[in-house]
């Protein structure tokens, strides 16, 4: 896959990834072997008909194949981008027992992109069933719930905080991973299928759920993801200079601050930073701020290179791209200057011990191993938890005490009738695609449950 | 209830409360009907610009409109300031952030200052209301600044006012020593610049008088997300979008928050600057 040169990108937030061409993708298609029984459709979540679409490519017949996606997918140049293949379709391809699997995500991508340069088009709606549905969040798994609900011919209304639609890829992941102008096309794309879409509208205030219920929506699905951030409890932590991944992140993403002063919002970013944690967020932060300037940027992890969650590929950029790390460390403070910023982060070693509950060896503090960093800007990406505002304002909904939802089954079904829930706000922070592969599963119990249900 | 038809949020009506100091009142039904004294609004009027708290300065629920106070001191209140009655806010969202705890105390002692005027006089509407005894003081650096005097006496016999420079009434908040010496007070609530709080927690905490103070760190969603209006508050970091913005005034760092307070400075007048530039 072309990609712009390491020493060129770590200065621009254009994306990493170019893309096939024509010709790149035709002879990438060519390797598929159609396999009569596939075993690539086994492991994707939204059940993409990949030897379908792959043939359809091969024959060039662009806009066929991308509607194959479609039936499955409606986010397909996001998916294409962010999704892990290397552990889902392309992990059971075939191909891959000798070699290298086909670039399943790869070729999606060139599909979808393809198709958004010409124009996309809305297929058949179903006839109106007189139902009406509220979905909460417009991120991966309430995208996915809506476009498929919409498509039976349910009334859909979607309900999104934020002032942009996309959740997690509009606030999350970087513009050089997902440009946001794919974000935006692929929630155009849903709103074309009919979707009411309500920005700046937070269910939980302004609307609560049991009064949506009360007027007129026979079903909700809420997908309002794992939004609120983790800190460490270490002292020093709200000193100037100390971002939460997702304060940085939002920043950069969301209001664009890369773009200061023309975009309002601004970022302060140092020469030497310090991203605490290792999964793909801690990788967006530290491959951002390098992107902003920083002379150094070195991610402390508290485990080792061989237990960071975040994807291969990932982790292979950021290293070509010169993002240092810091293995077996983990900080006990944060000191700082006369004015409340932060200088330096004292840190301690730590030692893997025996496997814990994840199935990943668990750090160990080496005692009287403490050593000081001198930085001037931290990012904190230890993860993320539900946002509370809908567990807390929603009587009889069943939560854990992380404060995620409780299901009942597969489907997302909650305590509360005809309200169900996925995504991130049911598993905590997981990836975009199993959200959407949950989202599926929920869409049609909702339209199990609205068609069986009685008006 | 049912949804609003149009998501626009109109512009009824706008007016100049003091120097620099605007005031819109906004038809947003739905939000009008949830809102309480103590929330907050976030907005942001157009792509490129930022999202700003604002604490809901009043309320009217039969009329379905909020409105609220700001000061054009930076880019965005600046470019606020510059929208007109009829003009519609398309992306306001709220009520956020925990109602204040309103009910009768008893004997009140309520203190605005700057363009938190505003809010404190909706804080002190409502205590009222509920039926205490209130006792209202307004400041501000300097007399233009001031307003709502006129108001805050509709709603107490004991207003009192204060400026830094002593262009207006008493010259700063001393003379609320000798007032908490003289009378006795139940509960103090407190709305302001950050350096006022702090000063008046410091009066009150030697007479035990239980302070409450509304925070309006920066923040950059509103709803939890950013964590950058975290503060400490007796030693525990709170988000003071979800948490609060009422806090125990006795309990809050009030220095930490100064020092986060400035972290944009630098941002904020360059902004502020290019924007008086393009005219």
């Amino acid at each position: 896959m072309p990609k712009q040169k390491p020493e060129v990108r770590r200065h621009n937030f254009n994306e990493v990834a170019t893309g096939y061409n024509e010709e790149q993708a035709l002879a990438e298609a060519a390797r598929c072997l159609q396999c009569p029984q596939p075993k690539c459709v086994d492991g994707c979540p939204v059940e993409i008909e990949i030897p379908v679409f792959i043939k359809l490519l091969k024959e060039k017949k662009y806009d066929e194949g991308i509607r194959k996606i479609k039936e499955k997918n409606s986010l397909p140049a996001v998916c294409g981008r962010v999704c892990p293949q290397e552990d889902q379709c392309q992990k059971n391809c075939v191909m891959g027992k000798a070699g290298e699997p086909v670039s399943i995500g790869r070729l999606e991508r060139f599909l979808a992109d393809c198709e958004r340069s010409n124009g996309s088009q809305a297929p058949d709606k179903a006839s109106p069933t007189g139902k009406k549905v509220g979905v909460i969040g417009a991120g991966p798994a309430g995208l996915t719930v809506a476009a498929d609900l919409v498509k039976l011919g349910h009334e859909v209304v979607l309900f999104e905080a934020l002032h942009l639609p996309g959740g997690v890829l509009v606030y999350g992941i970087p513009e050089f991973r997902l440009p946001k102008s794919i974000v935006r096309g692929e929630a155009e794309y849903v709103k074309k299928l009919g979707v009411d879409m309500r920005l700046s509208c937070l269910v939980g205030r302004t609307y609560t759920i049991p009064e949506l219920l009360k007027t007129g929506f026979d079903a909700i699905f809420i997908g309002s993801g794992a939004g609120l951030p983790q800190f460490m409890g270490v002292p020093g932590e709200n000193l100037g200079g100390i971002y939460s991944a997702n304060e940085f992140l939002i920043r950069v993403n969301l209001m664009r601050s890369y773009d200061f002063p023309e975009y309002d919002t601004p970022i302060r970013i140092g020469k030497h930073v310090a991203v605490i944690g290792g999964g793909n967020v801690a990788m967006d932060s530290a491959r951002s701020a390098l992107r902003l300037g920083a002379e150094e940027v070195c991610i402390v992890y508290r485990r080792s290179r061989e237990e960071l969650p975040a994807r291969e590929e990932e982790i292979a950029n950021a290293e070509e791209e010169g993002i240092l790390c810091k293995f077996l460390a983990a900080p006990v403070r944060f000191i700082g200057d006369e004015k409340g910023c932060v200088k330096a982060m004292e840190c301690i070693c730590m030692e893997l011990g025996p496997p814990d509950e994840s199935g990943r060896r668990r750090p160990c503090v080496v005692k009287g191993s403490e050593f000081v960093m001198d930085v001037d800007t931290v990012i904190v990406a230890i993860g993320r938890t539900p946002n509370p505002i809908i567990q807390r304002t929603t009587e009889g909904l069943e939560t854990t005490k992380w404060g995620t939802i409780v299901t009942k089954d597969e489907s997302g079904k909650t305590s509360l009738e005809g309200v169900y829930a996925g995504g991130d706000v049911v598993t905590g922070e997981a990836t975009v695609i199993s959200a959407m592969g949950v989202g599926k599963k929920a869409a049609r119990a909702i339209h199990e449950y609205l068609m069986n249900k009685s008006n | 209830m049912r949804l609003e038809a149009h998501r626009m949020h109109k512009i009824v009506s706008k007016e100049e409360l003091a120097y620099k100091i605007k005031w819109f009142e906004i038809s947003t039904p739905d939000i009008a009907k949830k809102s309480q004294p103590g929330q907050f609004i976030m907005l942001i009027t157009g792509e490129k610009n930022e999202r700003i708290p604002l604490t809901i300065a009043g309320i009217d629920s039969k009329k379905g409109t909020i409105s609220f106070a700001f000061n054009e001191v930076g880019k965005t209140t600046k470019e606020l300031g510059l929208l007109k009655k009829g003009d519609n806010l398309e992306n306001l969202l709220g009520p956020l952030g925990n109602p204040s705890e309103i009910k009768n105390f008893g004997k009140i002692l309520c203190v605005g200052g700057g363009v938190m005027i505003a809010p404190a006089y909706l804080q002190a509407q409502a205590f009222h209301e509920a039926g205490n005894d209130v006792t209202a003081v307004i400041g501000a650096r300097t007399k233009k600044l001031l307003f709502f005097e006129d108001k805050m006496k509709t709603l107490s016999n004991k207003v009192y006012v204060a400026t830094d420079d002593g262009s207006q009434g008493h010259q700063g908040l001393g003379f609320l020593k000798d007032l908490l010496q003289a009378e006795k007070f139940d509960r103090c609530v407190a709305v302001g610049p950050v350096v006022m709080m702090k000063h008046i927690c410091d009066l009150t905490k030697p007479f035990g008088i239980p302070t409450v103070v509304l925070l309006t760190p920066i923040m950059v969603d509103g709803m939890g997300m950013c964590g950058c209006c975290r503060v400490s508050i007796n030693g525990q970091m709170k988000f003071a979008c979800v948490d609060g913005p009422e806090f125990n005034g006795h309990q809050v760092d009030f220095q930490e928050l100064i020092n986060r307070q400035r972290m944009f400075l630098p941002e904020e007048r360059l902004s502020s600057l290019l924007w008086e530039k393009s005219g």
